[in-house]
């Protein structure tokens, strides 16, 4: 069962070839299995998983099954679940229960998706190995001394070795599309504002969007259609009706046009990247496609402006855990600066704080306007290079990461190095365009993945174009062989 | 050479919304500790703020009220800083781009010197005024070396008005702050009860000599009467020339009254000051209000005191001061027009409720809407001082007896018998008697030139008044009396 779609279990549960109950028995059972040396959950919450499977399968007999009736999916440990430890991977929140649910959680469970439990991440999402959490790092399945990519390490590590069928991620600077293609899966970041941020634990606010990862773009379709929607809790939640997404990926795409940006494909580039990612657009042509050349003048600042963005914003959202109301609180405090101090040093791992320094210092005074409002210039510059490109093109398209998984602890004293594993997907943040990563092909037994960035609310599209390379392709089937995933 | 002193006023002003400025939680006072705080107010991870346009609407109204511009984009920004009854570690307020922009108010002085002239008239102009949250409280007793946190308070929503340094002493200090709750409560956007902290006066104060650049300040926080107000900066005031005087330095500071004890304390210094590292709060869209709101806002403008004034010099012809008096608290106004209306007589309307009414309310220490004299049952006592049923001096009896719940005036006139004894007959004969009872101080009179007479008649007035326990009708009797002695 666990090499199957989404897709494929939806109809297996409405076929009655299985129950939910059996289906998330086995996927339990799996990660009960293998993740002890995959990492890649924080929580497993076998007891509700099943008390849903069991409600699931009585929608199901009673014919009453919502779009994710049944299925089984893994919640990143950054949303918020009423009842069931959320830590955001660190030992601030090591111990905190939120008594409420975020949106996107609640919004699948409505359409009937069983959670399986919540899956491990770099702290507070900020990092591109997952091996800043406090849970220690997640694993790649294709070769075990790797890592995942992250900050959705955990959700893309247990898809690639098939513990779960789809789970949602966030992606703030490429945390949902870096970790895809390092572990030959689909994901897909929407639109800013597409689905909603409440009960997601901020990094980065103006950022951070929620979005699907599973084992094709068929499947992130089905995922999506669940969790968008506009939210009246969230202000930047926009007001824009849901697409039809599923009956989008039928749609013909002889005539799109893919525009390559120049920037995406840097000298420096490793060349077989670079051959994957050419080798799947030559594919899209074979289908109808048009290709022409564009270029992104200002993407190359991206980077840095969003090294100062992020970390701005997160300075400010991370002074909440201060040890007073939740989260870690230091032991004997001898006063109320010692209780800020000793809970904050305590309960933040390095990058965290790092990124708390950086953004503090990026916006005090005498530093805020070369800085900060320097950074939002640039951005600003970037998303005009989107706009442009985008009167030509329908897509862009480009390598979603510079390299392969890389080795655990190869860049851990380099957070620089770090950083430019997200080159590919920050700009698309910064803009606030939906793009995805999907599977193109290996290098030296490793994935890599390619990246389909659309303009603002083409999900359908997206998707649209990412089906029908996996209608021809089959790149996105291949499993590893941990586990028995394949 | 004399000092010159500068004051500029900051105030907060709680609006009363339903709800608070970015959640859904009631405002209010004397609930249990945390039982008005929600998952927003108390800051919990992945929570978000959705703008009350209930607020924006108030702070826009007070704008106009004020002829200021009303900024159609306004940003709320974050100004961090570590405190614990702050939840978020950050304020969500206005800086770079508040609701309100500059606008001017009128103060009214009282007279100077001569009796009946016209007191001064000046301009106070207004910075800006911009829209914030409110901070939860620390509660320091009770709780054995620890401090409670009631976030009940935590983001009600306030504008601060920030103002030019325009005002010269306490007095004009007083006066604006005065006119500030006049208009505040006027156009409906604040209950005004500043026992409450409804309004709450942080004052910038420094004196300089004549002609020379503007002296250091000090900033004197949170005064919450007007009394204490007018005492705080005279303390400040006579502490700044003194040390100045003796050859020191005033350090900019932020200082501390206490009201009971009258003394004041420094509570930081500028060295101590937090760099707050604003920037625009991602989780929130520029406020936009448009035209059509503006419009709106300007049809539905209640009258401004400013309006009122004119009206009652124009309708009740009263001078500027006592109109300024009158027309300051809507509850004063809508006393003073129900009494003169009901009583006949603007006039005597006016000096009985700034004289009598005023005097006792004050004593008591009672607001004019629990006066336990209604507006109605002063204008009876007026009709009856008009009609010449009783005398002034009568009256005053009259009203402390309606005062002490007595009964309506025409009741109490016709229990106590306080009518004025207007039978010309029964009068004649009590003059008659006092005649002849007093040969010698008639002949007295009758040999006196006739200034020395209108003295001397005295002596049979208060005879005449005496006897009839002061009912006489003094026109009645002065006549009668000059009649009998020529």
């Amino acid at each position: 069962m666990h090499t199957k779609t989404l897709t494929e279990l939806k109809a297996g549960l409405a076929n009655r070839d299985f129950s939910s109950r059996e289906l998330t028995e086995h996927f339990l059972a799996r990660i009960q299995q293998y993740d002890g040396d995959l990492n890649s959950f924080v929580t497993v919450t076998d007891v509700q998983a099943l008390a849903q499977a069991d409600a699931a399968d009585a929608a199901i007999a009673a014919g009453k099954a919502g779009l994710l009736t049944g299925l089984p999916i893994a919640h990143k440990d950054i949303f918020c679940t009423e009842g069931v430890r959320t830590s955001c991977g660190s030992k601030m929140l090591d111990n905190f229960i939120a008594p409420y649910t975020a949106t996107v959680v609640e919004k699948m469970a409505a359409e009937g998706a069983v959670m399986l439990g919540k899956t491990n991440m770099d702290e507070f999402a900020m990092g591109s190995s997952n091996e800043t959490s406090y849970y220690g790092p997640v694993k790649n399945p294709w070769d075990l001394e790797r890592v995942p990519g992250g900050s959705s390490g955990g959700a893309a590590a247990c898809l690639g070795a098939r513990l779960a069928p789809g789970a949602t991620g966030t992606d703030t600077g490429g945390s949902i599309r870096q970790p895809a293609a390092l572990n030959n899966i689909t994901g897909l970041k929407p639109t800013y504002g597409r689905v909603s941020r409440w009960g997601m634990i901020a990094f980065a606010s103006s950022l951070d969007q929620a979005g699907p990862m599973a084992q094709s773009a068929e499947d992130c379709a089905l995922m999506l259609q669940a969790m968008a929607g506009h939210d009246h809790r969230d202000s930047t939640s926009l007001n824009e009706k849901v697409g039809d997404y599923l009956a989008a990926l039928k749609d013909d795409i002889s005539g799109l046009t893919i525009g390559i940006p120049e920037e995406f494909f840097p000298d420096t580039l490793d060349g077989a990247i670079a051959d994957n990612s050419r080798d799947a657009i030559r594919e899209l042509e074979k289908l109808g496609a048009k290709v022409v050349s564009v270029s992104l003048p200002s993407i190359k600042l991206s980077v840095p402006a969003y090294y100062v963005i992020a970390p701005a914003e997160a300075s400010a959202n991370l002074s909440r855990f201060d040890g007073v109301r939740f989260g870690h609180r230091c032991d004997d405090p001898q006063d109320l600066e010692d209780l800020y101090k000793r809970s904050r040093s305590e309960g933040f791992g390095d990058e965290v704080k790092r990124r708390i320094l950086v953004g503090a210092y990026a916006l005090s005074a005498g530093y805020y306007d070369a800085y900060y409002r320097r950074a939002q210039q640039v951005r600003r510059l970037i998303r005009d290079d989107f706009a442009r490109a985008f009167e030509k093109v329908d897509v862009l398209m480009g390598p979603t990461a510079p390299e392969t998984a890389f080795k655990l602890g190869a860049k851990k004293d380099d957070p620089v190095s770090m950083y430019m594993a997200d080159v590919f997907t920050i700009g698309v943040n910064l803009a606030g365009l939906p793009a995805l990563s999907m599977p193109t092909g290996f290098i030296n037994g490793l994935p890599t993945g390619t990246q389909i960035i659309g303009n603002y609310f083409r999900e359908g599209q997206i998707l649209n174009v990412a089906h029908k390379y996996q209608q021809a392709t089959d790149w996105h089937k291949q499993a590893p062989a941990f586990g028995g995933a394949q | 050479m004399s000092w010159e002193v500068v004051i500029g006023l900051e105030v907060h002003v709680q609006l009363n919304t339903v709800s608070k400025l970015f959640s859904g939680s009631k405002l209010s006072t004397g609930a249990e500790p945390n039982t008005q705080a929600s998952l927003v107010d108390l800051g919990l991870p992945g929570t978000l703020p959705v703008v009350n346009r209930e607020a924006v609407r108030k702070a826009a109204l007070f704008g106009l009220a004020i002829n200021a511009d009303i900024c159609r984009h306004s940003v709320f920004e974050r100004k961090n800083y570590f405190y614990p009854d702050l939840p978020k570690g950050y304020q969500t307020t206005q800086l770079a781009e508040p609701v309100v922009g500059a606008g001017e108010v009128e103060i009214q002085l009282a007279p100077k010197g001569n009796k009946g002239g016209e007191g001064e008239k000046k301009i106070v102009r207004i910075h800006h005024a911009h829209l914030e949250e409110d901070a939860g409280k620390s509660l320091h007793e009770d709780f054995h070396g620890m401090t409670g946190i009631d976030l009940n308070r935590a983001g009600t929503p306030l504008i601060e008005i920030v103002s030019e340094p325009d005002m010269a002493n306490a007095e004009e200090a007083v006066a604006f702050a005065r006119k500030l709750h006049a208009i505040v409560t006027s156009i409906g956007i604040c209950d005004g009860d500043m026992s409450q902290g409804n309004m709450r006066f942080d004052v910038n104060i420094s004196v300089r000599k004549p002609g020379e650049p503007l002296g250091t300040r000090t900033e004197t926080k949170n005064l919450n009467s007007f009394r204490f107000m007018e005492k705080a900066i005279a303390l400040e005031v006579e502490r700044q020339i003194d040390v100045l005087e003796d050859g020191g330095e005033i350090v900019q500071e932020t200082r501390l009254y206490n009201g009971d004890t009258h003394t004041a304390r420094s509570m930081r210094s500028k060295e101590d000051a937090n760099d707050y590292r604003y920037f625009p709060c991602p989780d929130l869209l520029p406020v936009a209000i448009t035209d059509a709101d503006i419009e709106e806002l300007k049809a539905a403008m209640p009258e401004l005191p400013d309006s009122r004034k004119a009206r009652f010099i124009n309708d009740y012809q009263l001078s500027e001061y006592d109109a300024d008096l009158l027309s300051g608290s809507i509850a004063t106004a809508a006393f003073f027009e129900a009494a003169a209306k009901a009583g006949g007589d603007a006039k005597l309307a006016a000096n009985w409720v700034m004289g009598e009414l005023a005097a006792k309310l004050n004593a008591e220490e009672k607001d004019i809407a629990d006066s336990p004299v209604s507006a109605e049952q002063l204008g009876q006592l007026i009709a009856r001082l008009k009609d010449g049923t009783i005398s002034s001096k009568i009256a005053k009896q009259v009203f402390e007896a309606c005062w002490a719940g007595e009964g309506n005036p025409d009741d109490i006139i016709e229990a106590k018998g306080l009518k004025q004894m207007s039978d010309t007959g029964e009068l004649e004969k009590i003059v008659d008697d006092i005649i002849a009872n007093n040969a010698s101080q008639v002949d007295d009179y009758r040999n006196s030139d006739d200034a020395k007479k209108k003295k001397k008649i005295g002596f049979f007035v208060g005879q005449a008044m005496k006897a009839t326990q002061g009912k006489a009708n003094p026109q009645q009797l002065n006549k009668l009396l000059q009649e009998k002695l020529q």
